[in-house]
């Protein structure tokens, strides 16, 4: 572990904390409680990219969780996420409460991540993730033709969350069970990664033969790695569904699925941070662009209609560029930044 | 029942198409174990590039057509040099992930280009249909066929019988034990990357006689996952049989749904359900090659 100067480890116990040391539960604690107060001060856009960005976190770091950690390429954590969102739908037509609608989403989506996730205990690698290109594919076309649940191409309207009569119905209110939700999967990640699954997990991804033959169950923790990462997925769908009010098939598309693998590599693999970071990236940049060209547009007027264009090719080349340059992501550099302050001025 | 019949046709010219795309894929797999996601873009830059051959710049089409196959050579060799090499001994997904990213990037090029309409190719075969067997038939169906059949005999031969071939097999066999006879293993990647980017470029051609074309043309590469596993993911001959079966499996199972079950829209996953029967049954396909680990 990277500890500052002067922290010594004396137990197993004590380096495996989630804070090695009190100073950074402060400055986490400190975070924390300016953030809480960033939706009164900040106006309903900005606060409804840091919804966005919740949402995100809760996607990325399920998928890190399945691809980063235990090494099980997922091209169909999209369509996992829809599932969640259209079963939360559903429920909440018939009548369910928020919160549970939102675990029974989860729990929908875990059960079609296990089925999807079967195959996994023979396919590796390419085979995997063409197996769950075609989950991806199969489930969009579930969502589009079973109109009963899903509403098909009309998509389906789903009531605003509310807790005890309490509707978190504008984008200040949706911040804060959004961020529970983000915090404690976030939170929850970092324990998982610290038993005795998150180690069966890297074992898994490292090297699968050398994982079996020290104990650990393939099968089991494949599977585990599937139900619990898209359990968080459908949570995130549902949240999803609950802000936006209004879901449609499309949604839940190839793109999204895309997405989010490009937001745990440019955040960085197997890292709880780097989704963060990755979800705080991929979420921003097409609202920059948005920026950038509503700027250029009044300049070059023919900009703005092809801003579509250019978001997509801006986002490939992003991927591109950062899978050449920098293929262990923002945490990496992170850590660089760090390593700097910590002995500036005297780096060497 | 010449209802059928008709699919079954329709689905052999679309499956040749499929078998072209295919064999792209097949052919950089092979050699270089990269799993392209970009192949259906490729196809799509082939076909505008001919587009913007032949209607903008007022080319005859076969210059057209040649001007675009030394196109696709310069952008096949471009993509190799500068995204996939630096991508050598990285992760799978890693991999994956740089030609999904590859793939958004040549969409939204040719969406800034040439916009998302419709473009139509100028009529190059005569319209009148050809009678086979009692079924009226569009020549350009012919010529897709008869192009697609030939490129895959011109392939077979070239790795039968070409020191070029032979070396790339080589190479797809053992890269150390290639290299080590003297074979160049970074040329025969850059070549791999070269015939695949031509053949898909000669797929988009035909599609842009047949169809016309528009910039959603690149979802076309997802299909060829199916075709792919079905054939064997580094078989030529699996890649050939894969494709055409792919193709008539989609419009059989199209009409299938829609007459037995009512279901519309089915021919955007009946390949997809078929992949995923045949990689619980048989991961490896047709004629792949059937690895086996030892510790």
């Amino acid at each position: 572990m990277h500890g500052h100067c002067g922290l010594f480890f004396t137990s197993y116990r004590a380096e495996e904390a989630v804070f090695p040391s009190p100073v950074q539960r402060v400055w986490l604690y400190a975070f924390l409680a300016v953030y809480l107060c960033l939706p009164f001060f900040l106006n309903a856009y900005l606060v409804s990219i840091l919804d966005l960005i919740h949402i995100a976190i809760i996607a990325a770091v399920s998928l890190n969780l399945l691809t980063g950690c235990c090494g099980q390429i997922s091209l169909g954590h999209g369509a996992f996420l829809g599932v969640g969102a259209f079963a939360a739908g559903a429920l909440s037509a018939a009548g369910w409460p928020f919160p549970l609608d939102m675990l029974a989403g989860g729990a929908a989506a875990a059960l079609v991540g296990l089925f999807f996730g079967l195959p996994s205990l023979r396919l590796k690698g390419i085979y995997l993730a063409i197996a769950t290109l075609a989950a991806q594919i199969i489930l969009e076309y579930v969502f589009l033709h079973a109109g009963a649940l899903t509403g098909g191409s009309n998509g389906l309207l789903v009531e605003p969350a509310s807790l005890f009569g309490y509707a978190f119905d504008t984008d200040q209110k949706f911040f804060y069970p959004s961020l529970a939700v983000a915090a404690a999967s976030l939170l929850a990640v970092t324990n998982i990664m610290r038993s005795r699954a998150g180690r069966a997990f890297v074992a898994i991804r490292d090297y699968y033969l050398s994982a079996e033959i020290v104990g650990v169950n393939l099968f089991a923790y494949k599977l585990k790695a599937f139900a619990v990462s898209s359990f968080m997925a459908g949570m995130a769908g549902a949240l999803w569904a609950h802000y936006l009010m209004y879901i449609t098939p499309e949604q839940f598309n190839i793109g999204l699925s895309i997405s989010y693998l490009a937001m745990i590599i440019i955040g960085g693999l197997g890292s709880v941070l780097g989704s963060v970071f990755g979800a705080v990236f991929i979420t921003v940049l097409p609202e920059v662009l948005s920026a950038v060209a509503g700027a250029a547009g009044q300049l070059f007027p023919d900009v703005s209609s092809s801003l579509l264009a250019m978001k997509q090719g801006v986002f490939g080349l992003v991927l591109v560029l950062f899978l050449i340059f920098e293929p262990e992501g923002l945490v990496h550099r992170w850590r660089l930044v760090k390593a700097y302050w910590k002995l500036y001025p005297f780096a060497h | 029942m010449a209802y059928y019949l008709q699919l079954i046709i329709g689905g052999l010219v679309v499956g040749s198409i499929y078998s072209l795309v295919a064999l792209g894929f097949v052919i950089i797999y092979k050699a270089t174990k990269v799993v392209n996601f970009a192949q259906g873009e490729l196809v799509m830059v082939g076909a505008y590039a001919c587009f913007a051959l032949t209607v903008q710049m007022q080319l005859p089409f076969l210059l057209a057509f040649l001007c675009t196959l030394v196109f696709s050579v310069i952008l096949g060799l471009a993509l190799e040099r500068l995204v996939l090499r630096p991508m050598i001994g990285e992760p799978i997904i890693s991999v994956i992930m740089v030609t999904i990213g590859l793939s958004s990037v040549l969409k939204s090029l040719v969406q800034l280009f040439w916009g998302t309409d419709i473009r139509v190719y100028p009529q190059v075969l005569p319209s009148e249909p050809v009678v086979i067997a009692g079924l009226p038939v569009a020549p350009v169906y012919i010529a897709a066929f008869a192009l697609a059949l030939t490129l895959f005999v011109i392939f077979t031969l070239f790795f039968k019988y070409s020191r070029l071939g032979i070396a790339m097999r080589a190479t797809a066999y053992d890269q150390q034990a290639a290299q080590s006879m003297g074979v160049s293993i970074k040329n025969i990647f850059a070549l791999s990357w070269c015939i695949a980017t031509m053949v898909s470029s000669i797929g988009g051609i035909i599609l842009g006689n047949i169809n016309g074309i528009n910039s959603q043309l690149g979802v076309l590469g997802l299909k060829v996952f199916p075709a792919v596993i079905l054939g064997g993911l580094d078989s030529l001959l699996g890649a050939a049989v894969g494709g055409l079966f792919i193709g008539v499996l989609e419009n059989v199972c199209d009409a299938g749904a829609k007459d037995l079950l009512g279901l519309s829209g089915f021919k955007e996953v009946a390949a997809f359900v078929f992949l995923v029967l045949i990689l619980m049954v048989r991961p490896y396909g047709l004629f792949g090659t059937h690895e086996i680990e030892r510790v």
